[in-house]
C-alpha cells in the first residue's frame, strides 16, 4: 500500500471517531417532555376557561388574560435579572396565571392578578430557584396572598346571571347563612360574604354541578372541571391517588363532623374543592414523588379542609389545606421511602 | 400451574423496534480476514496468552487459560497465524491484551474439537467441565463464566433452571433467532445445565412479542414432562435476571443476593444453544448470533459472527451506514448498551448487537430542570427513587446516595428514558455507584 492511501484512510478513521457520538446509556429517550406535560394541562384547563367566560362574561376572560400575560412577563424579567435561562417555553408560567385568575371573583379589579402573578412568580417560584424547586404551590400561596392583603377584593362575588340576586359563596350560606350569631364571629375575611349570606338561599345541585353559581371564576363548575381532570388521568398526567383520597377523606371527615347529609353535596361540588384536588394537589412539584406519600398527602388535605370548613373561621378551606399539605411534603416523603426490591429487613 | 403473560412490578414500555430483523433468518458471515480475540471478555480473572506470535493455530484451539476458578478460557475462531498479541480497546469500553490471528481462510478444526458423547452418560462433573473447557460465559451481556454458576456452594438448594429468552432490549433479535431456528439445542442445553445441577424444573421464559419462538419452543419440548415455556409481558427491563426470577417463579430475590439465594439459576438462550454445541460438538464458544441493526445501516441483519470480527467488517457486510449516519455506533441495545469510539473493536462473547443510531436519533436533548413528577419511581424495577440518588450525586453527597439504596440499582436505564426533563439519572448513579465502591475498597 502506498503511504498516500494510507493517509486518506486513517485520515477517514479519525474522522469518523471524531463523528461519533460516545455517551453512556440509555441511547433511547421517551417522548415524554415537560412541554407536553404542562401542555395538557392547559388543555385540561381549557373548558373550564370557556366556562367561566359563558358563566361570568368577558370579565373573567379579562382577568384570565391580564394573569396568564403578566405571570409570563415577571417569569422573563426576573430569570433575566437573576441571570437564569428564560424557560417560558416550558409553559408552566402561564399555568400559574390561568390558576391565579380562577381563583379571582369575576368582579376583581385587573391590578389584582398583577399582583398575584408578581407574588407567585417572583417570591414563590423564582426566589427558591424556579421550576421544581419552590415549595409551595405559587398559585394557591398568591390566593392565600391575596387572601389576606385585600380581604374585601377576594371575598365580593357575584352572581353569574343578572337575575341571580344572591351575591354569596354557597359555601359562605351553608356557614353563615344559619342566622346572626354564627355571622358575628366570622373573621375579616369573610365578614363581607358572611353579612351577604345571611338569609341567602342556597343554589340548586344542579346549578352547582355545571357552574352557575356564585364562586370564584374558576372553581364553579364541576363539570367541566371533571372533564379537564378526566383528561389528565387518561393521559396519565396526573395519578389518581391525590385527588381520591383527597375527595374521599374530606367527604368522610365532613361525615364525622356531623355535617348534616343535604349539605354534603353542596360541600363536594363547591369552594375550589374540585379544582384543587385535581389541578393543584397534583402539582407535581409541591407534592410527594413516593405513592404512599402521595395517599398521605391526600388523606391530610382531606382531614384539614373538613377541619377548617366546620370548625375554623374561613368557610373553605381546600387552598389552605393544600398548602400545609405542600410544606408538609419533604417530611412525608422521608417516611415514606419505599420499601427497595428485595430489601432485607433489619 | 399456567405461566402466560407474567410480569413484574415497575418498569417502562419501550417501543421495541424489533421489526429491522426479528423476521430475518440467520446468516453466516463472511470469513474475516482477521479476528482479534481479547483474553478479558468475561466477568473474573483475565487469560494468560497460550499462544505466541507466529503461532499457528486451529479453530476452537485455546489460546489463552487462567488458574482462576472464576474466569474462562478463550479458543480461536479461525485457523491461521498469531500476527500480534497486544493491548486493544474492547466494546465494554476496557482496553485489554487481545490475541490478533489471520486467517488462512480454511477453518481447520482443533482435534478437540469433536463430540462430548451422549448427555445420559455425562455426569455432572463431566458436564460442567465441559462448559468450563468450552470457555463458556453468559451471553446477554454480563458475562458471568457459566461454570460457576452451575457449581453452587451446597448450602444453597436449587430447584428450577430458568431460560432467559425474553430479550427485552429494543432492536436486538439474536437471542429470538436462536430460539426460533434451533429451539431444540436450547432444550437440549436446558436439560444439560438442569442434569448438570440435578434439578427436575426447567423454564423458558420468552416474551409475547416472539411469537414464533415460544411455537418452536413448545414443539421442541413436546414430552418434556420437566419442561415449559412461559410467556412474559412486554415490559423493559423483563430480561433482568431478578425480574425474570419474580415474574415467573413470584420470587424476591434478596438485594444484594443472588438467583441461587432463591433457589434459581438462570441462564440465557443463546447460551443455552452454546452449552449443547459444547457437548453435541464439542465446539467451544467461538462464535455467536449478532444482530447488526438501527436506522444509520443499510441492511441490518442477524449474523452468525465469530468472536474477534472486527466490528466494521459486519458493518460493511449490512451495507455500511446510512446518509445521516453514524451518529452512534452501539454494543448492545439501546438501554444498556455502550457507545464506541471506533468500529475497530471486535465482537465478544457478549456482543448481542451493534446499534448504529442516525445522527438526528442521536441527538442530545437538553437537560430540564427535575419537575418532581415521579415517574422515573414508577418505572424503576427495583423501586429506588432515582431522582434523588441523582440529586446528591450530582451535589457529589454519595454518602446519602448508598442512604438511597445507590448500589441496588440494575442500571437498566427506565429511569433516565422516562424521564420528560431528560436528566442524566441512571448516568449519574452509575458514578455513585463506583464512588461508593470505591470507597468502601478503601476502608
Ligand atoms: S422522572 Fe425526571 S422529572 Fe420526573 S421526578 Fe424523576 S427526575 Fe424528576
Ligand atoms: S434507578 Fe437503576 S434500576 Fe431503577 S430505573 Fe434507574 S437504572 Fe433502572
Amino acid at each position: 500500500m502506498d503511504s498516500k492511501a494510507m493517509d486518506t484512510s486513517k485520515a477517514k478513521e479519525v474522522a469518523l471517531e471524531n463523528m461519533l457520538l460516545v455517551t453512556s446509556s440509555p441511547h433511547i429517550r421517551s417522548n415524554e417532555s415537560v412541554q407536553r406535560i404542562m401542555l395538557d394541562v392547559i388543555i385540561a384547563l381549557a373548558p373550564a376557561i370557556i366556562g367561566s367566560v359563558y358563566f361570568f362574561g368577558l370579565n373573567a376572560l379579562k382577568l384570565i388574560l391580564i394573569s396568564v400575560a403578566s405571570s409570563m412577563v415577571f417569569e422573563a424579567i426576573i430569570q433575566k435579572i437573576f441571570n437564569r435561562p428564560i424557560t417560558l417555553d416550558d409553559f408552566s408560567a402561564i399555568i400559574t396565571g390561568i390558576l391565579i385568575a380562577f381563583n379571582l371573583p369575576a368582579d376583581a379589579p385587573w391590578w389584582l392578578p398583577v399582583a398575584g402573578s408578581a407574588f407567585a412568580i417572583i417570591v414563590v417560584k423564582q426566589f427558591f430557584g424556579g421550576l421544581g424547586a419552590n415549595f409551595m404551590n405559587p398559585a394557591l400561596a398568591a390566593r392565600a396572598f391575596l387572601l389576606s392583603s385585600w380581604p374585601s377584593h377576594m371575598a365580593s362575588f357575584t352572581g353569574t346571571r343578572p337575575d341571580v340576586v344572591a351575591t354569596a359563596t354557597p359555601l359562605a350560606i351553608m356557614k353563615y347563612g344559619m342566622g346572626p350569631d354564627t355571622a358575628a364571629s366570622a373573621t375579616v375575611a369573610a365578614a363581607t360574604s358572611a353579612s351577604e349570606a345571611a338569609g341567602a338561599e342556597l343554589p340548586t345541585l344542579w346549578n352547582m354541578f355545571i357552574g352557575s353559581i356564585p364562586g370564584a371564576i374558576g372553581e364553579t363548575s364541576t363539570l367541566l372541571l371533571l372533564i379537564g381532570a378526566a383528561y389528565l388521568l387518561i393521559r396519565k398526567v396526573i395519578d389518581w391517588k391525590i385527588p381520591v383520597f383527597y375527595l374521599g377523606t374530606t367527604f368522610i371527615m365532613l361525615v364525622l363532623l356531623g355535617v348534616e347529609a343535604e349539605f354534603l353535596s353542596y360541600h363536594m361540588l363547591g369552594g375550589g374543592l374540585i379544582l384543587g384536588a385535581f389541578f393543584m394537589a397534583t402539582d407535581y412539584v409541591t407534592t410527594p414523588v413516593t405513592p404512599v406519600g402521595r395517599i398521605i398527602f391526600g388523606i391530610g388535605a382531606g382531614i384539614l379542609t373538613a377541619l377548617i370548613r366546620v370548625k375554623g373561621g374561613y368557610p373553605e378551606g381546600v387552598s389552605y389545606s393544600i398548602l400545609l399539605m405542600n410544606v408538609a411534603t419533604p417530611l412525608i416523603e422521608k417516611f415514606t421511602r419505599p420499601r427497595v426490591f428485595g430489601e432485607v429487613k433489619n | 400451574m399456567k405461566l402466560e403473560n407474567l410480569t413484574f412490578k415497575g418498569g417502562v414500555n419501550v417501543p421495541h423496534y424489533k421489526e429491522l430483523t426479528e423476521n430475518l433468518p440467520i446468516e453466516k458471515a463472511k470469513e474475516p480476514a482477521i479476528v482479534k480475540i481479547p483474553l478479558h471478555q468475561h466477568t473474573g480473572a483475565p487469560c494468560e496468552a497460550m499462544v505466541k506470535v507466529g503461532d499457528s493455530v486451529k479453530v476452537g484451539q485455546k489460546i489463552g487459560e487462567s488458574e482462576a476458578f472464576v474466569s474462562a478460557p478463550v479458543h480461536s475462531s479461525v485457523s491461521g497465524t498469531v500476527k500480534e498479541i497486544m493491548d486493544m480497546p474492547i466494546p465494554t469500553g476496557l482496553t485489554v491484551k487481545c490475541v490478533v490471528i489471520e486467517s488462512d481462510g480454511k477453518n481447520e478444526l482443533h482435534e478437540l474439537v469433536r463430540p462430548k458423547g451422549k448427555l445420559e452418560d455425562l455426569s455432572s462433573e463431566e458436564i460442567i467441565e465441559i462448559i468450563r473447557e468450552a470457555g463458556i460465559t453468559g451471553m446477554g451481556g454480563a458475562s458471568f463464566p457459566t461454570h460457576v454458576k452451575l457449581s453452587p456452594p451446597s448450602d444453597k438448594k436449587i430447584d428450577t433452571v430458568l431460560i432467559n429468552g425474553a430479550e427485552c432490549e429494543p432492536y436486538l433479535t439474536a437471542d429470538h433467532r436462536v430460539m426460533a431456528e434451533e429451539a431444540e439445542k436450547v432444550i437440549f442445553g436446558l436439560k444439560a445445565i438442569m442434569k448438570a445441577l440435578g434439578v427436575d424444573r426447567g423454564v423458558i421464559g420468552v416474551e409475547k412479542n416472539k411469537p414464533d419462538a415460544i411455537k418452536a419452543l413448545k414443539e421442541a419440548s413436546q414430552g418434556e414432562e420437566n419442561i415449559s415455556i412461559a410467556t412474559l409481558k412486554v415490559k423493559y427491563p423483563q430480561g433482568d435476571e431478578k425480574r425474570l426470577i419474580n415474574a415467573i417463579l413470584g420470587r424476591v430475590v434478596p438485594s444484594g443476593g443472588l438467583p441461587m439465594d432463591v433457589g434459581a439459576v438462570v441462564s440465557n438462550a443463546s447460551t443455552t444453544r452454546a452449552i449443547a454445541e459444547a457437548i453435541l460438538e464439542g465446539k467451544p464458544l467461538i462464535e455467536r448470533v449478532t444482530t447488526v441493526t438501527g436506522n444509520g445501516i443499510k441492511n441490518p441483519k442477524n449474523l452468525l459472527v465469530k468472536i474477534g470480527t472486527p466490528f466494521k467488517d459486519l458493518i460493511e457486510e449490512c451495507g455500511g451506514f446510512t446518509e445521516d449516519s453514524p451518529g452512534k455506533i452501539i454494543a448492545g441495545g439501546p438501554m444498556m448498551g455502550i457507545s464506541q469510539f471506533s468500529i475497530d473493536v471486535p465482537i465478544i462473547k457478549g456482543s448481542g448487537g451493534i446499534l448504529v443510531l442516525s445522527k438526528e436519533e442521536a441527538k442530545p436533548e437538553p437537560i430540564q430542570p427535575c419537575i418532581r413528577c415521579g415517574k422515573c419511581l414508577e418505572v424503576c424495577p427495583v423501586k429506588l427513587q432515582p431522582l434523588y440518588i441523582s440529586s446528591y450525586t450530582l451535589k457529589k453527597n454519595f454518602d446519602k446516595a448508598e442512604e438511597y439504596n445507590a448500589l441496588d440499582c440494575v442500571e437498566c436505564g427506565a429511569c433516565s428514558y422516562i424521564c420528560p426533563a431528560k436528566r442524566p439519572l441512571v448516568e449519574s448513579i452509575r458514578l455513585a455507584k463506583r464512588e461508593i465502591l470505591a470507597k468502601r475498597k478503601a476502608k
